[in-house]
């Protein structure tokens, strides 16, 4: 009864995973198809997309664009979310709930929510759209993913390290800087990866905050609808899965807990 | 040296002693960030939706009408284009619920830790690979002559035509939001204790019913957890109806999207977007009683 049980599950595994991965592979495998509109089954194979993409002015734009963005917002959000886990691990029960509450709040809430509400807000101070009002707009849910890594490192070390500290004679900074921090660091790393993974990738919020500029999510959005360049938009998706795979993978690595990655 | 390392004392001392102040000045850069800026701009959402707008210069008219709510609810197009939105959450939820059992319970239970770390790096990296390239997939894979039709013929079945429906964006939601629904409920599993499944063995209860009474009231939390974030990316979106939804599957994400794009009506979007606020606050209220909060 159990084995059969047990086959059952694992045939269900099986199949989820066809599930998540098929389209991923179809998508790898088009970037080097030979036709210039999507066919299938693919007519041929070749890699000249790809030197047709990295020669393409707008996709260097925006790829620069978006690193910029990415790592801006990640910097300031590694700041913000380390600050409010400290506070929030230090906290007692009541205060603690709500502003643990307040602080997910931008990823528990629809995207849309955060971009019309951003969009409100520059049109209430007549604010243009531009570069920093995209990078606060990814500052918000970056500082969250961070929050949320950190806090999950800070609730499993006891609180009895800070206090040992204190009684050998270190200050608080001190403490922060030969207890704390150490302990903390691989936590804020994998966290730092993951802020900038979101911003990187983000596209809901993005076209609330975005004036003229083209992030890549927002180039890859517009190509489709329009149907232009979709050759290009195979390698630059291509390219993205390659490279959003690599930080994720390395953040599993330094957290070495599971259930902690979501979003 | 001598004196910053006095003065580093003395101001440690003080927040050893003044709990309060330490937390307040740790909290204060991220809460004045918050205040500032994301709770601010949900209150001017709240504040624009009563605004109008300028026919002739577009630009804002502050004040206080009620003018975009009443369209709101006299336009019919606008109740259709919510029910259907919330629907498809709802229906998205659901989905994941039923996938991601099998799933997390294998991973925690079922697989040794070799297994379980291989599987979790799966279910990961679609997590945090591209959104946009994953419903570029399926756009290809449901498209009339795409992938899915031409397995489908080539097994002797005749092609379906799901591509641009809402059928298209139920499988596709439910594709892109699963792993933040396995995530938790596997979570939710390795907090319960294998020996209260041997308890139960013991007492007499056989596999389905020790699922029934024992894992799944346990493993609840994990589950609202993961349904908040099924059903909130799915009641956010709008690139996804773009992209495989066909005509007539419009989400509020659109039209909310095309107010503030195309036709610069903000206080019309804002006013719109203030339904899947209230929608959320009752979905938190409930996942909360549920217990999804200790389990985020």
């Amino acid at each position: 009864m159990r084995s059969n049980g047990a086959v059952l599950i694992w045939a269900a595994v099986i199949a989820i995973l066809g599930f998540l991965f098929i389209p991923i592979v179809i998508i790898i495998a088009y970037a080097f198809s030979a036709a210039p509109i999507p066919a299938w089954p693919l007519v041929g194979f070749t890699t000249h997309w790809f030197a047709d993409t990295w020669n393409d002015d707008e996709v260097r734009e925006a790829l620069l664009l978006s690193l910029e963005v990415a790592g801006l917002s990640t910097v300031v959000a590694v700041l913000l979310g380390t600050l409010a886990a400290m506070a929030v691990a230090r906290m007692r029960s009541v205060g603690r709930e709500l502003v643990s509450f307040v602080l997910v709040l931008p990823i528990a809430l629809p995207g849309i929510l955060t971009g019309m509400a951003l969009a409100s807000y520059f049109a209430f101070w007549s604010l243009n759209l531009s570069f920093w009002t995209i990078v606060a707009g990814h500052i918000t849910f970056c500082t969250v993913i961070v929050y949320n890594n950190v806090i999950a490192r800070l609730r499993r070390l006891p609180r009895s390290l800070s206090e040992a500290s204190a009684d050998l004679g270190g200050n608080a900074f001190l403490t922060f800087r030969r207890v704390m921090l150490p302990m903390m660091a691989s936590a804020i790393g994998a966290g730092a990866l993951l802020a900038f993974a979101l911003s990187f990738d983000e596209v809901i919020v993005t076209t609330f905050t975005a004036g003229a500029q083209n992030t890549l999510p927002l180039w890859i959005f517009g190509a489709i609808r329009l149907g232009q360049k979709l050759p290009e938009v195979n390698v630059v998706v291509f390219a993205i899965i390659l490279f959003t795979a690599i930080p994720v993978l390395l953040a599993q690595k330094l957290i070495g807990d599971s259930g902690r990655l979501g979003r | 040296m001598k004196a910053t390392r006095t003065w580093r004392a003395a101001l440690s001392a003080f927040g050893w002693r003044h709990g309060v102040m330490a937390n307040i000045s740790l909290l204060g850069l991220p809460a004045v960030w918050f205040a500032c800026l994301y709770l601010a701009a949900i209150g001017a959402m709240l504040v624009t939706a009563f605004w109008q707008v300028d026919d002739l210069s577009g630009n804002l008219i502050p004040g206080f009408s009620l003018s975009n709510f009443s369209v709101l609810v006299s336009d019919p197009i606008y109740r259709i284009i919510a029910v259907r939105t919330v629907f498809i959450a709802a229906a998205v939820t659901l989905a994941d619920a039923v996938l991601a059992w099998p799933f997390a319970y294998a991973m925690v239970r079922l697989a040794g830790p070799k297994l379980r770390a291989v599987l979790m790096a799966l279910v990961l990296v679609p997590l945090w690979s591209s959104y946009l390239a994953r419903v570029y997939a399926w756009r290809l894979i449901l498209a009339h002559d795409g992938v899915l039709n031409w397995a489908l013929s080539a097994i002797g079945i005749p092609g379906v035509h799901i591509g641009y429906s809402n059928w298209a964006m139920w499988i596709v939601f439910s594709y892109l939001w699963l792993p933040f629904m396995i995530l938790p409920i596997a979570a939710a599993l390795e907090r319960i204790p294998p020996n209260l499944m041997e308890a139960s063995a013991d007492l007499g209860e056989r596999g389905l019913a020790t699922f029934r009474r024992v894992i799944l009231p346990l493993a609840l939390p994990g589950m609202a957890a993961g349904a908040i974030f099924t059903f909130s990316l799915t009641l956010g979106d709008f690139v996804t109806p773009m992209l495989v939804g066909g005509t007539g599957s419009d989400f509020i994400g659109n039209v909310v999207y095309a107010n503030v794009g195309v036709t610069n009506n903000i206080p019309f979007a804002a006013a719109y977007a203030t339904l899947p606020l209230g929608v959320m606050a009752v979905f938190l209220l409930l996942a909360r009683r549920l217990g999804a909060f200790d389990a985020l």
